[in-house]
């Protein structure tokens, strides 16, 4: 399939799935498929850089709260609206990536990782002492009391709005990978020297995948100010999302843009009953054991299962 | 005049004591980071694990906290043996420890944060000691023993390291394998043999750590994270795997935190260790001692 195509297929089952779930009439539904569909766009965004080009990134959740304040800075400033800070968060977290791989890309993959967590608690602690967008105190944003589109309610807006960009961060990351870049990428997460030497102009893929990773994540964040009304900062950098995040991916697969779909749609889904039945502590636990479990015992995930069952076959 | 002063030989004074306490918390990365290149990021994990064990044993019994953590250490020493042989076995020989093994050890961070979480709640929890309350003074200064005590032991237990990777044979071969495990082979010494007991050394120096950390301030599981940014600013500003440049950039940074909170405020404190690693990495990533 054409990537062209792909975008148009994938648009128009994500329109006909907003569609389709106004019948609904449980409210829970949506703040739950919301979170669910949150985190498909961040393990996609976290796979272009971790899966493709095999750098680490610890600090999802800086990106992710990147968006959400440019969102709050832009809404207490000037009031604009999610039309533009979408666009407007989804650009500087892409510069964010883009500063933070200039700064330690050139170095061992390890120190991109550390510095990536270095930078969640710096700007952590930068947000909880800027008194404009709230500080530790955090800020109120409220929702809007018309909701587009003639839609009952303003989560129906979001759950929307959430469809319509993991779809698009699949067709990125799709896009990525079936290009003459994502084979770039690949050549160095196999082995960086050689790629180097066989003329891949290894650090700007890097900057490139960090960018856009960067900036994906930071569009799944900046419609979180509106999902609670309310934003505080532990709550937009909680590390749930930077481990979620790793997690998908891995229990997923790695390889192709499915894999962090089936990931974060099976995890975040089990992650929301576990959430209603047992307790949010248990969630996280599952999250981290599952980690731990498919990393040492399944480390080409899910989709790795699929292949290897694919290939029997074939034989 | 007099009092701004008092203020800043106070803010010396806390930095330095901090910063021996950063020595013995960052002294097991540079071992495991910086001799052996296994990325532990589940280090400070073990460090509140061993707060954890020092509380418990200390609310039960009322021993020192300190005492415990020592007299405990074999426990993580062995801790850290299992560990490194799940490590071994199923990244470092297959050669993945890049993505997976990190992926492995921020899995276990997540893990030991989460489940000190279910057992023991998000309160914070502190030990009783003989000298948690007693403030020596010398004229305006002011020496907290609750910060001297985890200072003296803890550049014993780095200075002693030093020592023994110095002048034993066992300490000489973890500095030979960070400098050619071929080489090591070839010598008829198993390199995987010698990193397994270096690294549960570095663990057990962050189950005494541990002990240090619930002297010196309350506790509660999530804040291990804090520190993770600290032992890796400490690992690479000390120019990675050497322990008297980690005694000295954990002075450092003890020194940077401590003029930070007195001067700006203690909500700043938390960035110092993370925004100097970050500029470590960017212009000078050998290190202050690095060649």
């Amino acid at each position: 399939m054409s990537n062209r195509l792909f975008a148009v297929v994938a648009f128009a089952i994500a329109l006909a799935i907003a569609a389709a779930s106004q019948l609904i009439a449980n409210e829970y539904f949506f703040s739950a498929a919301y979170t669910v569909l949150l985190y498909v766009i961040l393990a996609t965004a976290w796979n272009i850089l971790g899966g493709y080009t095999g750098y680490v990134n610890f600090g999802s959740a800086a990106f992710f709260a990147i968006g959400a304040y440019t969102t709050v800075a832009l809404f207490y400033a000037f009031k604009l609206p999610l039309l533009v800070t979408v666009p407007a968060g989804t650009a500087v977290a892409g510069l964010a990536g883009l500063g933070l791989g200039y700064l330690t890309l050139r170095l061992r993959g390890v120190f991109f990782a550390i510095a990536s967590l270095a930078m969640a608690v710096v700007l952590f602690t930068f947000v909880v002492n800027w008194d404009f967008v709230g500080g530790a105190r955090g800020a109120y944003v409220i929702q809007p009391s018309e909701v587009p589109f003639g839609l009952p309610r303003y989560i129906h807006l979001l759950f929307s709005i959430k469809v319509l960009m993991a779809a698009g961060a699949l067709v990125v990351a799709r896009a990525i990978e079936t290009s003459t870049v994502g084979r770039g990428l690949a050549a160095i997460r196999d082995d960086e020297l050689a790629a180097e030497s066989a003329g891949v102009p290894t650090l700007k893929l890097k900057l490139f995948s960090a960018a856009v990773s960067g900036a994906l994540m930071g569009m799944a964040g900046t419609t979180f100010p509106y999902y609670l009304s309310y934003i505080e900062p532990s709550s937009a950098f909680s590390l749930s999302y930077s481990v979620n995040s790793i997690a998908m991916p891995l229990i997923g697969g790695m390889m192709s843009w499915m894999g962090p779909l089936i990931g974060a749609v099976l995890l975040g889904t089990v992650q929301q009953l576990v959430q209603v039945t047992i307790s949010s502590a248990w969630n996280l636990l599952i999250v981290g054991v599952l980690l731990v479990v498919f990393v040492t015992l399944a480390p080409n995930g899910i989709m790795g299962w699929v292949d290897a069952w694919r290939q029997r076959k074939n034989q | 005049m007099e009092i701004s002063t008092a203020l800043l030989f106070n803010a010396i004074i806390a930095g330095l004591l901090l910063g021996g306490f950063y020595a013995a918390v960052s002294v097991g990365i540079s071992i495991s980071f910086g001799m052996l290149d296994v990325v532990n990021i589940a280090h400070p994990g073990f460090v509140i694990l061993g707060s954890y064990i020092a509380y418990i044993v200390n609310s039960r019994y009322g021993f020192d906290p300190i005492l415990v953590a020592v007299a405990l250490s074999p426990l993580f020493f062995l801790l850290g043996m299992a560990l490194y042989r799940v490590y071994y076995l199923c990244f470092e020989q297959r050669g993945q420890e890049s993505l997976r093994g990190l992926a492995f050890f921020f899995g276990i961070l997540f893990i030991t944060e989460v489940v000190l979480i279910l057992v023991f709640g998000v309160d914070y929890r502190t030990v009783k000691s003989v000298y948690a309350e007693t403030t020596l003074r010398l004229g305006v200064l002011d020496f907290p023993l609750r910060l001297v005590v985890p200072f003296l032991v803890s550049v014993v237990m780095v200075v002693g390291i030093q020592l023994f990777l110095t002048h034993t044979f066992f300490g000489r071969a973890v500095l030979a394998v960070a400098q050619d495990q071929l080489a090591l082979r070839l010598m008829g010494v198993n390199p995987v043999r010698v990193k397994q007991l270096a690294f549960a050394l570095s663990i057990s120096t962050a189950g005494i750590a541990g002990a240090f950390l619930i002297v010196i301030q309350p506790v509660e599981p999530s804040i291990g994270r804090e520190y993770i940014g600290l032992v890796f600013a400490v690992c690479v500003l000390g120019g990675m795997g050497s322990i008297w440049g980690t005694l000295l950039a954990a002075f450092v940074l003890g020194l940077a935190e401590s003029f930070t909170s007195t001067f700006f405020g203690p909500s700043w404190a938390p960035a110092v260790s993370f925004g100097l690693l970050l500029l470590t990495l960017a212009f000078r990533p050998s290190g202050l001692f690095g060649r």
